[in-house]
């Protein structure tokens, strides 16, 4: 059989398998009061702390005052693009913390529904972290992240597309290389945050690094959300361009795990992945 | 589900090669394993037991040669019989967070199994493993978490179980306890059992058949009676010692 295919189902997807392994991390969150907390405490915190600079720059510089709330804006999308992914990687980690994944691999489960499994717990994780952060956002700052209409719809889809593919990516470099690589699944994703212009537009680039801002989807998001906010105008234009963008990126990144999979069977990684 | 490859072998491995790099686990191995037998590999460390058995799982790619689980090519066709069989290995291990019933609960959907809930109580009877069942796995002795890893292995009423050192951590009493059970559950479900195990005594009482590796090839291949009637000797740990000490040529 073509590597490729190989992680994909043949029988249609067994969604009593996906449900399976929804399950056990409800288990898992419900089992641990520390681990829901810390799943909200870092994003208010986050929120909490930029919220007031940028009360304090808007009452002191006219363009933060015209722009207001782009700052607050900007660290919930960008919080959606790093907790969906680190939910994803998280729920991940667990398997190979726990040297669960050989269980897994040698049951029914294709390796297409436990990703599909890892998608759905990221979104069940980023739900826990950032209601309570869009709740704050409203109450303190009197941004009300939902103002955004549909447009906040496009962007959280791009988002969420380019977090599970770092996610994907991500976990199929851990089953190939072991433990070794896990600190990726928290570093990795960062380097979005200069590249992607989350803070800034991208014309404060260099034009050479700029090329490089506009190959990634979220460059497209932060442009949108600046222009939506500043300028009053939704840009469908570069959403459209974010998905078909995302759509290639997604694509690799399944390939590359099923390359990296079938590597990690070929080295024997499988039968010793807690290592 | 309708079985078109009732008649084949439970396992058939042909010209089976596994290197590492420049190492070479497994060195050109084939043998054949019948419906409904129980059959050891034995071996030293590094002999190829491991890495056999994760051949046969799907879980390590073979470099050269091909295994057939119940008629099907692994790993290609794994989907097809996964459902099938299963494993108890000292290399894995469940959720430490969930409790065990948790775990079983979890394993059980994966593996589609009708009326879990029952299910669960028959197993929890069988193994004793009612005074821990909602424990966390992490809080288990090394003995209840075998006692558990093997509830999970069974979960599915498997057709074909694969188990590594399954007694490996039990004192006597328990390790009976699990022999015993392992050999009512092969009657009753008529499973094909392969097992690698460093026990000599749990290998005569349980095996029909013996597969000797060294140095991942076979050294010898035949029932326990057999193999100690060749060699000479009274016992399979004798024996055992014969072959990892290369005294193969004097004892024969």
């Amino acid at each position: 059989m073509n590597a490729l295919t190989e992680g994909l189902p043949r029988h249609g997807i067994g969604w009593h398998r996906i449900g399976a392994m929804l399950l056990r991390h409800w288990y898992l969150l419900t089992s641990s009061w520390p681990r829901l907390l810390e799943m909200v405490y870092w994003p208010a915190l986050t929120l909490i702390s930029w919220g007031f600079l940028q009360n304090y720059i808007s009452g002191n510089a006219s363009f933060f005052a015209k722009a207001g709330g782009t700052l607050i804006g900007a660290i919930i999308l960008w919080d959606i693009l790093f907790r969906g992914q680190l939910g994803f990687s998280m729920s991940f980690l667990e398997e190979m913390w726990s040297r669960n994944l050989g269980n897994l691999m040698m049951s029914p489960l294709t390796p297409f529904e436990f990703l599909l499994s890892l998608m759905i717990m990221s979104l069940i994780r980023l739900a826990i972290g950032v209601v309570p952060m869009v709740v704050m956002a409203a109450v303190f700052f009197n941004f009300n992240v939902f103002g955004l209409g549909l447009a906040l719809v496009a962007f959280f889809c791009n988002l969420i597309l380019t977090s599970w593919a770092v996610g994907i990516v991500v976990s199929g470099l851990v089953v190939r290389n072991g433990m070794g690589a896990e600190s990726l699944a928290w570093t990795l994703v960062f380097i979005l945050l200069p590249l992607a212009c989350v803070y800034y537009p991208v014309s404060v680039l260099p034009a050479w690094l700029q090329w490089v801002a506009w190959l990634l989807p979220p460059t497209y998001v932060f442009e949108g959300m600046r222009a939506l906010m500043i300028d009053k105008v939704f840009r469908a234009d570069l959403m459209i361009e974010a998905l078909a963008i995302n759509a290639g990126l997604f694509v690799v990144a399944i390939v590359v795990f099923v390359a990296l999979l079938n590597s990690a069977r070929s080295h024997g990684k499988l039968i010793q992945s807690g290592e | 589900m309708h079985d078109t490859h009732a008649s084949s072998p439970a396992i058939d491995v042909e010209h089976l090669v596994k290197v590492y790099r420049k190492a070479t686990a497994v060195n050109d191995i084939s043998f054949k394993i019948a419906r409904h037998s129980v059959t050891a590999l034995l071996g030293g460390n590094g002999a190829g037991k491991t890495t056999t058995i994760g051949m046969i799982m799907g879980l390590v790619r073979p470099t050269s040669g091909t295994v057939r689980v119940l008629g099907h090519s692994m790993p290609d066709e794994s989907a097809e019989v996964l459902g099938r069989m299963n494993f108890e290995s000292p290399y894995v291990d469940m959720p430490m967070r969930l409790t065990v019933r948790q775990n079983l609960t979890v394993f059980g959907k994966l593996y589609a199994v009708t009326d879990l809930r029952e299910r669960i109580g028959q197993l929890a009877a069988d193994l004793d493993l009612q005074d821990f069942l909602d424990r966390s796995s992490g809080t288990l002795s090394a003995g209840q978490k075998t006692r558990v890893s093997l509830a999970k292995a069974l979960i599915n009423n498997p057709e074909l179980l694969l188990l590594d050192e399954p007694t490996a951590s039990l004192d006597p009493d328990a390790a009976d306890w699990i022999r015993r059970h392992l050999e009512n559950y092969r009657k009753a479900r008529g499973a094909t059992i392969l097992l690698a195990s460093h026990n000599m005594l749990e290998v005569e009482r349980l095996c029909d058949r013996v597969i000797i590796l060294k140095r991942g090839r076979i050294e010898d291949d035949d029932t326990p009676s057999g193999i100690r009637a060749r060699y000479n000797r009274q016992t399979l740990e004798e024996v055992f010692l014969d072959v990892a000490r290369g005294r193969v040529q004097e004892a024969s």
